[in-house]
């Protein structure tokens, strides 16, 4: 009864310090990547409030607490230094930054660097993960609260090509995955502290998703949901105690979506879920192989599931029978350049547009109605493997060398 | 023991009338106040810093250690040199949290207009007893409140223990002596020159991208390089294979070249047959040993790999492997560590270790796995290993060979 209380305090206290318009985490509070904000713009080129300069490099996604833009980055001919900026929302002026030295191993894939999960945020701290399996956390003036290196502390924990799992927040814990082929959990820790609440040994695979939080009838009853190879575990997010799971393999690159208590999972194609009650394992609702995710994870909006596959092709389809409904390749001419693109960004939507990045640079705005018009598009000129932000009516967006704000 | 940022003093209130003192409380409780918005408690430099470097794995800690930084960031920039002075031996973890409270007074201070103790930064910056990371730390601030610190400081800094001050000064030396061969008819002299800043910069360069572009340079005015050496890789092993790895079981399986290590010996193989150790002499620039090719395209199996190593006196070292496969290595029969993970990718440095050679003899043995997979990309079976210092500096075993010449010395596969 006493967890219940602090756990109802807290996720009051969550409530209060996270606003409606905040993207605390990787696609956003609901992990869903859509954004109940209206106005945001829907053509970019005329709408580039700022863009800011950015250290090293970074494939991490920003997020945004009130008006302020967290993002990570990482230099150093070893990639060991790791950095968390703070900027203005409003303004794009840097309010600080702080460095760390990674305390795990830093190699990865070319195409990743250690800044590659996406930070997190509870309303109140910071959380920012790196590959090297560092977490640091700060208060949101860039005070230091506490840092963990989880090689550091499981010295086995970690990837040769790069981790780049993200963190969640769901009520009073803080989720980081570290799973990979030799030493391979999720920890739980306290946010104030950094302590382990519990840890769980997880399959010996590789894994690249980020979990994602299945919002229960209240908060006491939201569950987080991971993913590997070996199917879903969902766990209760204060205690790590396993609620169900699903042995199905599913894909260890593109994350699962939530919307309206169902999980569209990257396995099988893509397959639909209805969690059951009593620790029964969920329901198939349906399982398309038309709609298999490439590296961007699905997206679901307005009662439809969109997903972007290997050669660039948005499908859009019912999310309650699996029908497809439209598809459109996402390509661009500039000139004699058509930028057909491949994407690693997962597309975020607000205010029935979709916006996707491909890896040229390129941003397109999808207008989601019944054909799936391509509305805008815009040449950043730089590579884009983040996944972006929405809040306050405004996108966010990085390279590994700029940030720019899309918006008033 | 130094109090620094002494509060407020209590016992300011004189007189004893008491109007005279509740005057002077009227006007003072206000001042205090303000001071204590404005000014830190006393706060004990020494005592932050013990708590802070008690932060151990898990957390262990962590509670502890936000109370004393909060404390250690309200110093003032006079006391940066102090608490970059205690990153020295500090754990990794600890380090970080005093970084941070560096960076945080000092954004603080440049923030308010105020001026950083450059002089004192500076002598930290040159004292090479320091934890290195705190130097270039000490160096970055340094630079913020002087812009011309690099032109006078980096020079200097060619074979410095910090890897990144070291890079700085070896990419100065490689921009001098590309000026230098710019010019296509260079002369005799333009080139002696280049070479010996080549040669100054090869000495300080420990990152690999540096040292290919000062070999390239080198080697384009006729100068050999002799990478491993420079690096420290070892190349000469003896091996022997195949154990049975089939479905991945091989690594925990002690077979017997891990119980005794008889180079002598001959044992049962994967296939029934008996195998015995063979010498092979790598002639690879960064000493990869090729066992699929030594030995045959083997799958499910395990290789030994074993070499001497002679040692002047007891040294603390790194060993930096690199291998696409699972692995354990041993030092004079100690594990240092063991990994599983296959065909993730072969990297220089991939894995870094401590270990502590003895004076004299050492023997290192290298366990190394291959697994079942069919994939094109799944096909390699090999390691490279060297061994170093902290920075990278190669520790050659004295009774070292000189490169051998191609073809590779091999005296064949099992």
């Amino acid at each position: 009864m006493k967890r219940h209380v602090v756990l109802l305090s807290f996720g009051l206290l969550t409530f209060c310090f996270l606003t409606g318009a905040d993207w605390p985490q990787f696609r956003g509070a609901d992990s869903s990547g859509v954004s109940a904000d209206a106005g945001v713009p829907t053509t970019i080129s005329d709408n580039i409030a700022w863009s800011v300069d950015l250290p090293g490099r970074g494939l991490s996604g920003p997020i945004v607490v009130g008006d302020k833009v967290f993002v990570t980055a990482s230099s150093g001919y070893q990639q060991d230094r790791l950095h968390l900026l703070c900027f203005s929302s409003k303004t794009g002026k840097q309010l600080w930054e702080r460095q760390f030295w990674a305390t795990g191993r830093t190699l990865c894939h070319p195409k990743m660097c250690n800044a590659t999960p996406t930070p997190a945020s509870d309303g109140q701290r910071v959380f920012g993960f790196f590959s090297s399996n560092d977490v640091v956390c700060l208060d949101l003036d860039g005070n230091l609260q506490w840092m963990r290196g989880m090689t550091h502390d499981y010295p086995n924990a970690s990837n040769s090509l790069g981790m780049s799992s993200s963190l969640l927040v769901a009520g009073e814990t803080l989720i980081v995955p570290v799973e990979n082929l030799s030493e391979s959990f999720t920890a739980g820790l306290d946010p104030a502290t950094g302590i382990n609440r519990w840890k769980l040994d997880r399959p010996l695979l590789d894994n690249w998703t980020s979990p994602v939080v299945l919002r229960g009838k209240s908060t006491d009853d939201d569950l987080v949901v991971l993913q590997s190879g070996k199917g879903l575990t969902a766990i209760k997010p204060y205690t790590g105690f396993e609620a169900w799971r699903y042995d199905e393999p599913a894909q260890s690159i593109p994350s699962s979506a939530t919307s309206g208590g169902v999980l569209y999972v990257p396995a099988k194609g893509l397959t639909a879920l209805e969690p059951a009650a009593g620790g029964a394992p969920p329901r198939v609702l349906w399982q398309s192989n038309r709609l298999g995710p490439a590296t961007p994870s699905p997206l679901v909006d307005g009662g439809r599931v969109y997903n972007i596959n290997g050669s660039g092709v948005l499908a859009c389809a019912d999310a309650k029978t699996s029908q497809l409904l439209w598809q459109t390749r996402l390509q661009v001419q500039f000139g004699d350049k058509t930028s057909r693109g491949v994407f690693t960004s997962t597309p975020v939507a607000a205010g029935g547009h979709l916006y996707a990045f491909n890896e040229d640079g390129v941003a397109l705005v999808v207008k989601t109605g019944a054909t799936g018009e391509i509305v805008a598009n815009h040449d950043f000129g730089e590579t884009i493997l983040c996944t972006p932000a929405i809040a306050n009516d405004a996108l966010f967006v990085r390279s590994d060398k700029h940030l720019w704000k899309i918006g008033k | 023991m130094r109090l620094l940022n002494a509060g407020p003093q209590t016992d300011i209130l004189i007189g004893n009338d008491f109007m005279h003192r509740l005057i002077g409380l009227l006007g003072i409780v206000p001042a205090m106040v303000a001071m204590y918005a404005t000014t830190s408690p006393a706060a004990d430099i020494a005592t932050a810093v013990r708590v802070i470097r008690a932060v151990e794995n898990e957390g262990r800690g962590n509670k502890e250690a936000a109370v004393a930084w909060r404390e250690l960031a309200k110093c003032q920039a006079n006391d940066l040199p102090e608490i970059l002075a205690a990153c020295d031996g500090a754990n990794p973890l600890a380090a970080n949290y005093l970084r941070s409270a560096v960076e945080t007074i000092a954004q603080r201070t440049l923030d308010a207009g105020g001026a950083l103790p450059a002089a004192d930064i500076e002598k930290f910056v040159f004292d090479t007893n320091h934890e290195p990371k705190a130097r270039r730390l000490a160096f970055e601030l340094l630079t913020k409140v002087d812009p011309r610190a690099p032109d006078r400081i980096i020079p200097r800094m060619i074979n410095d223990p910090s890897v990144e001050l070291r890079r700085d000064a070896v990419a100065r030396l490689l921009e001098t002596a590309t000026k230098l061969l710019a010019d296509d008819k260079v002369e005799q002299a333009g080139k002696d020159e280049a070479r010996q800043v080549l040669t100054q910069a090869l000495d300080g360069a420990r990152d690999d991208d540096q040292v290919q572009a000062i070999k390239k340079q080198l080697e384009g005015i006729g100068q050999k390089v002799d990478l491993p050496s420079h690096f420290g890789f070892l190349l000469t092993w003896r091996f022997v294979a195949p154990f049975d790895n089939t479905d991945k079981k091989g690594l925990a399986i002690p077979y017997p070249p891990e119980k005794q290590l008889d180079v002598a010996a001959q044992y049962d193989g994967k296939e029934g047959q008996k195998i015995g150790w063979v010498e092979h002499t790598t002639n690879d620039d960064y000493g990869v040993v090729d066992l699929a090719k030594a030995l045959g395209p083997f799958k499910g199996a395990v290789a030994y790999a074993t070499t001497e190593f002679q040692s002047e006196k007891a040294l603390p070292v790194e060993f930096r492997l690199g291998t696409p496969n699972s692995w354990k290595v041993w030092l004079n029969g100690d594990l240092i560590f063991a990994r599983e993970e296959y065909h993730r990718g072969m990297n220089i440095d991939q894995y870094r270790m401590k270990g502590n050679l003895k004076a004299g003899k050492n023997v290192i043995l290298v366990k190394i796995c291959q697994n079942e997979q069919t994939e094109d990309w799944a096909q390699r079976w090999q390691f490279q290993f060297r061994v170093c210092d902290a920075v990278g500096t190669a520790v050659l075993s004295v009774d070292r060979a000189a490169k051998p010449v191609k073809p590779a010395a091999s005296s064949g596969g099992a």
